[in-house]
């Protein structure tokens, strides 16, 4: 193959490598946060009703339960091709990156991913056959390793985002790990992790609302009686969910508030791209909208409307200071890692030589940050609108009040995904991005352009790209009618009778009659069944 | 011994480890179709049944591949970015086999009609062959050779990486899978499946063990040690008390000597393909060792307070949830609506 066939395959590895990535890990973080956000809720009404023993907790327990296990599967699934593609597609960045970011992928698996997976086992095969205390437990223990999973992988990402704990090698300018709780306490970790937890909530949240406000008015309209456990089970959903919501909502501005913080002083770049903030500005004002020619990633051409001071305010709590414009940073960039690539073919493929450009797509960071705020927003207003038309036992009608809280259970959905777009594509063109703190020289850091595997061909990454993307269209097909088919369904099923649930405190397997596979006795093949849990 | 040397063992112990639990329930859901044939009500209770045998286990079990895949990345990087990138479309295929088989067994019960319980079953089954079949080639093929150059990447196409030794890799994991997973179900459940699935363990267990023994044979005869011919020696030897226990019908104690077979032949794999993680087929001199692989010192002695805590813990309680799951499981009539609850 001659020179010239292998440059232009080169970057087309590099682009569908990175679509390939970019779809993967949205795709996954999908699931993510509706199982650590749902985790943590199941668990919660869980305990409430071991401690309470009110049937509608154990119904939404088993409800809300049966969700988050459709879900979890598929986060499993999406999340084993994430452990292997930074081998797969990025060689080069693992190479690079190895002595700091593959012990936290270990670290994670190992302290989370075990226990995730060995205490759901056995807390969806454990009904009525464990004690319900250490039933319980199971449950408790699964929902922290989904936390400390989350911990670690955003451990992982922050380093790359804002490495520390890490020293240059002389030679090859990889990382060499000299600090390893350093990583562990990255500020950038602790932000994003916060953050990230709090926005999981806020999916969860927005999914019992809606989905409870929905059950509530078809009971309403079909006459059904306001006095039972399942009109019981909604109204708490909503009640449960709505609170939740908007708590988190207020958490999740003031933790991004401190990632702002922390970026304007380890990324300023994104930071003022995410503002389509061109020249710099003292007082420095925050912008609402912008437009600018379509495809353009030139500052000059972006008009904006803006509320004067907030920029200033956010990035240092004062309504004075000034914020640098994108287009001063850029020739800072450019002076100190250089204004164009190396020119070596070999590990930069076409953009050898290639002038760099530090300023991320303008049109993506701006509007994926917004798009992720004003989501949020949505997803706060509806829970705030069905708190109050569920105010003191009311049971809201209105279509438009109803069908569109159903609807909104995607708005935090589209601002996690797209806060991680802001995240990641606001700090190309580094895919690890130098730490301001550190002196020029000793900085360590990795252009995007050179982290991709170099023995790879375009057809292969072809082939997976498609392949992917494929599956995961059609699973997300499935799983979505498999949700939507069981949450219309609801939570009875034949009678409708209260269900037995646990066996007493202490019932051992030799206890049951055998054959029984150990479900409650006297519950079988409905949806508070055991076995529909199981396998 | 030398931390590099450590991991590369506890690498191993964990490549063993995910074969030895994952190798069970790969191998029942590969014997779905041929232990579930009777009539079409038993068959789907046998189907239950045998599902139910690794339903609370299997998730568990892959953990070990990503603690596996975790561990490699972690403590040799330079391995890791090799072995994926040089076998990008086997593992590619690996993780289809994964991601489908996972679904599967979550969504098979999620809706009941006759149509979506057989086709979600024929993706269990379908899915775990792929991908022991998978990870059987590429790790045969890191052990016995793989088309690098002097950085590590691949030379050659997208195929280059799958030759013989891939094959041999793959079809030895699939073997040991299928008789592993029959003395498993015949460990843990009664009746006609115990008896179906015990019959298919006497007829198969010699012929099934002959690639795992050969593509450790081979391994020890390029570059093995006296050591390594004692535990060659010892995973035959494991066959034939598997085989005779089976055979009188010591469930428990031939799993525990099939098992022992995979951990003697798995460690005559890894103690005479040390210190070579990939062998470069192109020129010995590119082989991948554990030194040109392997992270600081520092970071792996971060790494081995970590596991030093935290492995025994996890071992501690996984062999605890297999102890309430112990007991053995019989079939009964699918959708048997016994006395008070409405069908
Ligand atoms: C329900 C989801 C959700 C909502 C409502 C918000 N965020 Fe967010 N945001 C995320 C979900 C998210 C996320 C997906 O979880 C990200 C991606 C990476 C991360 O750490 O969290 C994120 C990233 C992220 C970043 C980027 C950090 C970085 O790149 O270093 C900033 C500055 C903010 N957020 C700030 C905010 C502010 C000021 C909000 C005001 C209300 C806000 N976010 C609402
Ligand atoms: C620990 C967590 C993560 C790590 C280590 C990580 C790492 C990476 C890497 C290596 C790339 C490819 C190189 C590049 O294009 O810069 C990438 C791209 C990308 N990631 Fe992440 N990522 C993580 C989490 C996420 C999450 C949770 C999301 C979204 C939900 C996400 C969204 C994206 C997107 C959209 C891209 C494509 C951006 C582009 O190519 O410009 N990432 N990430
Ligand atoms: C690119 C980086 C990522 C990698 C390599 C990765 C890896 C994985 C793997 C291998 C699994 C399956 C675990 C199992 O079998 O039990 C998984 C699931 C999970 N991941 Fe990710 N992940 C990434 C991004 C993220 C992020 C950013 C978060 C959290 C903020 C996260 C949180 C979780 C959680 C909570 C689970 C378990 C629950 C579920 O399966 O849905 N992951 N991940």
């Amino acid at each position: 193959m001659d020179v010239l066939d292998i440059d232009v395959l080169d970057i087309d590895v590099l682009d569908m490598a990175r679509w390939q990535f970019g779809i993967t890990t949205v795709y996954h973080f999908l699931m993510v946060p509706l199982t650590i956000g749902l985790g943590i809720l199941v668990a919660v009404v869980h305990t409430l009703w071991v401690r309470t023993d009110k049937p509608e907790w154990l119904r939404m327990t088993r409800f809300w339960g049966r969700v988050y296990l459709i879900n979890f599967v598929l986060g499993v699934a999406t999340g084993l091709v994430q452990e292997f593609q930074f081998g797969l597609a990025w060689s080069e960045y693992s190479r690079f990156v190895g002595d700091v970011f593959g012990s936290l992928l270990a670290l994670e698996a190992l302290l989370a991913f075990f226990l995730e997976s060995t205490f759901l086992g056995l807390w969806i095969f454990g009904w009525g056959r464990i004690p319900k205390g250490l039933h319980l437990a199971a449950l408790w223990a699964t929902v922290i390793g989904s936390i400390v999973s989350a911990y670690f992988i955003i451990a992982a990402n922050s380093w790359m985002q804002h490495p520390v704990g890490v020293v240059a090698d002389d030679a090859t300018g990889r990382p060499v790990q000299v600090d390893f709780a350093a990583v562990l306490t990255n500020n950038t970790a602790l932000a994003a992790f916060s953050h990230a937890i709090v926005a999981a909530l806020m999916v969860a949240g927005a999914l019992l609302v809606g989905v409870g406000l929905w059950h509530l008015r078809r009971r309403k309209l079909s006459k059904q009686p306001t006095t039972d456990v399942d009109h019981a089970v909604w109204r708490r959903s909503v009640r449960l969910g709505g609170f939740v919501s908007l708590a988190a909502f207020v958490l999740v501005a003031l933790t991004g508030d401190w990632q702002g913080k922390l970026m304007y002083e380890q990324q300023p770049l994104k930071m003022s791209s995410a503002e389509a903030l061109c020249e710099t500005e003292a007082p420095a004002s925050f912008s609402i909208f912008a437009w600018a020619k379509l495809g353009s990633n030139e500052c000059d051409d972006v008009h904006s409307i803006t509320v004067p001071y907030l920029l200033s305010y956010l990035a240092h709590s004062d309504f004075s200071s000034a914020v640098p414009g994108v287009d001063q940073l850029h020739e800072e960039y450019a002076a100190v890692y250089g204004a164009t690539y190396p020119d070596d073919p070999s590990r930069f493929g076409d953009l050898a030589g290639q002038e760099i450009d530090y300023t991320p797509l303008l049109a993506v960071t701006y509007w994926s940050f917004r798009l992720m705020i004003g989501m949020g927003a949505v997803s706060a207003g509806v829970a705030a609108y069905a708190l109050w038309a569920t105010r003191r036992g009311r049971v809201p009608t209105s279509r438009i009040g109803v069908y569109g809280s159903l609807l909104a259970v995607g708005a935090p959905f589209v601002a996690n995904a797209t806060g991680w777009v802001f995240t990641e594509m606001g700090r190309q063109p580094f895919v690890v991005y130098p730490n301001p703190d550190v002196p020029v020289g000793e900085q360590v850091w990795f252009f995007t352009a050179q982290a991709v595997s170099p023995g790879i061909s375009a057809a292969e990454v072809w082939t997976s790209l498609s392949l992917l993307t494929l599956v995961y269209g059609a699973l997300a097909v499935v799983e979505l009618w498999l949700i939507a088919r069981f949450v219309r369904r609801g939570v009875t099923t034949g009678d409708g009778a209260p269900t037995p649930g646990h066996t007493p405190e202490g019932t051992a397997d030799a206890d049951l009659p055998a054959g029984r596979d150990g479900s409650p006795t006297g519950a079988r093949r409905d949806t508070d069944d055991v076995l529909s849990f199981a396998y | 011994m030398d931390l590099p040397t450590l991991w590369f063992a506890a690498v191993a112990v964990l490549w063993t480890g995910f074969l030895l639990l994952e190798g069970f329930d790969f191998g029942v859901a590969a014997l779905l179709p041929v232990l579930g044939r009777r009539g079409a009500a038993e068959g789907r209770a046998d189907r239950h049944l045998v599902l139910h045998t690794i339903g609370p286990l299997w998730d568990g079990n892959e953990v070990w591949l990503i603690t596996a895949v975790g561990a490699v990345f972690a403590a040799f990087p330079g391995w890791y970015a090799t072995w994926l990138s040089t076998l990008y479309l086997p593992f590619v295929l690996v993780l289809f086999g994964l991601i489908v088989r996972a679904v599967a067994f979550e969504w098979r019960h999620s809706h009941s009609t006759e149509a979506w319980d057989t086709t979600w079953t024929r993706v269990i089954t379908a899915g775990s062959l792929v991908a022991a079949a998978g990870i059987g080639a590429a790790l045969g093929a890191t052990t016995l050779g793989l088309p690098i150059d002097g950085d590590g990447n691949r030379v050659g196409g997208a195929f280059s990486g799958l030759g013989w030794s891939a094959l041999l890799g793959a079809v030895a994991v699939v073997a040991f899978s299928l008789v592993h997973g029959a003395v498993f179900l015949a460990l843990k459940t009664d009746g006609p499946v115990r008896v179906a699935a015990r019959r298919f363990a006497q007829r198969w267990a010699p012929v099934a063990a002959l690639p795992l023994l050969a593509w450790a044979g081979l391994v020890h005869l390029r570059s093995g040690t006296p050591v390594t011919a004692v535990l060659w020696l010892v995973a035959a030897l494991a066959v034939l008390v598997a085989w005779a226990r089976i055979r009188v019908g010591r469930e428990g104690q031939a799993f525990t000597a099939w098992g022992a077979m995979l951990v003697a032949a798995a460690a005559t794999v890894f103690g005479a393909a040390y210190p070579v993680v990939v062998p470069s087929t192109v020129d010995p001199a590119f082989d991948v060792t554990v030194t040109d692989a392997s992270v600081s010192d520092y970071t792996l002695t971060v790494m081995t307070w970590a596991a030093g805590v935290g492995l025994p813990v996890v071992l501690a309680y996984q062999a605890w949830t297999y102890w309430v799951f112990r007991r053995r499981l019989t079939a009964e009539p699918a959708h048997e609506s016994p006395s008070g609850a409405p069908a």
